[in-house]
């Protein structure tokens, strides 16, 4: 479980701030409003953000500012978005995506 | 058309956007992000002297001066592409295309991995990605952390976990394989570390001043160095422990460590798991140059800068019209070069568009990048200046025509 770090030594009391709710694969969470989606999951304790297109393994975040493309989710019906990057907002809908179909490798396993 | 437009709104962004629109240009800066600020949000350390260089705070003042000036900042607009075309400068983004004379890429570093069984289960993540999750959206990583790679990165991120109250159970090396090089090196991370000890914890620094002395009291150093390691705000540093493995089936469960020669080779039959929920891989930054590449801009690989960078001036300017560079781009830096070379690149785009700067300002602006350097807290490469001579020596050869530039 992690959890939001509400004192800091030198950053001060953590500013308080709207609270909204979304869902990530049909649950529903909250989240501070403009955080990025893949701060207020995994405040809520969630690492996994999508199973691989092909192997299926989980994936989370990996560079989280943007560059590495791990955490590509579907926000709102629109595929590939970094999660690292989109400010959460009120009543959205996020999915983590799962294998696609091979439908050619998967006819190779069973009659090659 | 706009005079400008600046991509990337970190310390050299918007330093440059602020010069700029001080002279009177018309300017447009757009970055990814969801805040103003780049790598410099996530920065958090105490100077000599005492002062805290708070990353947020100084990102805040950059913003409001932008902000004062009414300067356009568009965030979360990605550029994926851009071209130079009838004397003008395109640049497509994820939104639509925008179009300005000049064009400055202020687009910073990236971190590089290192190549360790188990890194894509959830859980691992950059050091970089650990440092904004803790400092920027306060949100802990997770509650007990290993970190991958010893470097100076890594150890100023190490100290921002243990001021958040996470718990680092260790900073290792990573496994040597083809990948990693001399990072996996007990010997070779000692000297790059000693050389840097004025940013690394104090038990080396103490430990540093005596081992410099001569080859044999180095060797000495790394062969009789504590095999748990040196603590530094209580974070055992294992020069001569190795992460061989992570652990876990849905997300880290931990790390298997094993001891490693002075050269990096794992003894068989040390290995020992360490739990942790989170590890970070620390394999150091390089410049974020793709933008680069696309205009054809020339490149040079230079070691002391961080890999490749295009061809530039210390006047920031670029061989192609109308293109200019600034920050880590151009080599990797503290974020206070960053804001000189940002400043620095606005005077030279101010004065190429017919605006009245003085040479001896630019020439004030370009020495002012070389003191901000030599008095840098943070340095990541400890020759950094002969990588900056040895672009000087590149650039000259251009600029007499020794070399043509392919385009
Ligand atoms: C993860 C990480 C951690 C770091 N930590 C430290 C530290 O603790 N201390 C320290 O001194 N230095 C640190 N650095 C070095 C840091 O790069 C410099 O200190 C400084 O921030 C560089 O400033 P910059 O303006 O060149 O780039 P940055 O601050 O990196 O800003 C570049 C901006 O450009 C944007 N951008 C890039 N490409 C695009 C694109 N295609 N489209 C739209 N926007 C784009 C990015 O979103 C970013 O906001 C770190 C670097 C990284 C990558
Ligand atoms: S975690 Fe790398 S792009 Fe989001």
């Amino acid at each position: 479980m992690t959890e939001r770090i509400l004192d800091h030594p030198v950053l001060g009391a953590l500013e308080p701030d709207q609270t909204v709710t979304f869902t990530f694969n049909g649950m529903t969470y909250e989240g501070r409003d403009g955080e990025p989606i893949a701060a207020a999951l995994l405040a809520a304790g969630v690492r996994t953000l999508r199973h691989h297109e092909e192997s299926g393994t989980p994936r989370g975040i990996y560079c989280n500012i943007g560059h590495c493309f791990e955490c590509r989710v579907e926000v709102d019906g629109q595929q590939g978005v970094r999660a690292c990057l989109t400010p959460v907002r009120e009543g959205m809908v996020i999915n983590g995506g799962g294998p696609l179909p091979a439908p050619v490798r998967d006819w190779r396993k069973n009659h090659a | 058309m706009r005079d400008l437009i600046i991509i990337g709104s970190g310390p050299a962004g918007l330093t440059a956007a602020i010069t700029a629109a001080e002279h009177g240009l018309d300017i447009l800066v757009i970055d990814e992000y969801l805040k103003p600020g780049g790598r410099l949000l996530g920065q958090l350390y105490e100077e000599p002297g005492g002062n805290w260089w708070n990353g947020i705070e100084e990102s805040r003042k950059l913003s409001e001066r932008a902000g004062a000036l009414g300067l356009d900042i568009r965030l979360g607009v990605s550029v994926h592409n851009i071209e130079q075309e009838n004397g003008s400068w395109l640049v497509y983004t994820d939104r639509e295309t925008f179009e300005a004379k000049s064009l400055l890429l202020a687009t910073g570093a990236a971190e590089a991995p290192v190549a360790i069984p188990g890194w894509t289960l959830p859980g691992v993540m950059s050091v970089g990605a650990a440092q904004v999750m803790t400092n920027v959206h306060r949100v802990k990583p997770g509650q007990k952390g290993v970190i991958i790679g010893v470097n100076v990165l890594s150890s100023a991120i190490a100290m921002e976990l243990h001021i958040a109250g996470i718990e680092v159970a260790a900073i290792a090396l990573p496994k040597n394989n083809r990948v990693n090089g001399s990072a996996a090196i007990p010997t070779e991370v000692m000297n790059a570390l000693l050389h840097v000890s004025h940013m690394a914890p104090s038990a080396f620094v103490k430990m540093g001043s005596k081992l410099m002395k001569n080859e044999f009291m180095k060797k000495m150093g790394i062969t009789f160095y504590p095999k748990n390691g040196v603590r530094m705000w209580d974070i055992p540093v294992m020069l001569r422990k190795a992460v061989i493995r992570i652990e876990g089936t849905d997300q880290v469960e931990g790390v298997t460590l094993a001891t490693v020669t002075a050269d990096g080779k794992v003894i068989s039959g040390t290995e020992e798991v360490i739990g942790c929920d989170f590890v970070c891989i620390a394999g150091g930054l390089y410049p974020l140059a793709e933008l680069a590449a696309l205009t054809g801009c020339p490149f040079y690989h230079i070691d002391e800068l961080g890999g490749s960078v295009p061809l530039h001036s210390e006047d920031m300017r670029t061989p192609l019209d109308g293109l200019y560079v600034a920050g880590n781009i151009t080599g990797i830096e503290g974020a206070k070069v960053a804001m000189s070379q940002g400043k620095t690149a606005a005077l030279s785009i101010a004065k190429d568009l017919g605006k009245d700067i003085a040479e001896a300002s630019l020439s004030e602006a370009i020495r002012q990048i070389s003191s901000t350097r030599s008095d840098a807290h943070i340095q990541f490469h400890q020759d950094v200046e002969v990588g900056r001579r040895k672009l000087q020596e590149y650039w000259e050869q251009h600029a007499t025509g020794k070399r043509n530039i392919l385009v």
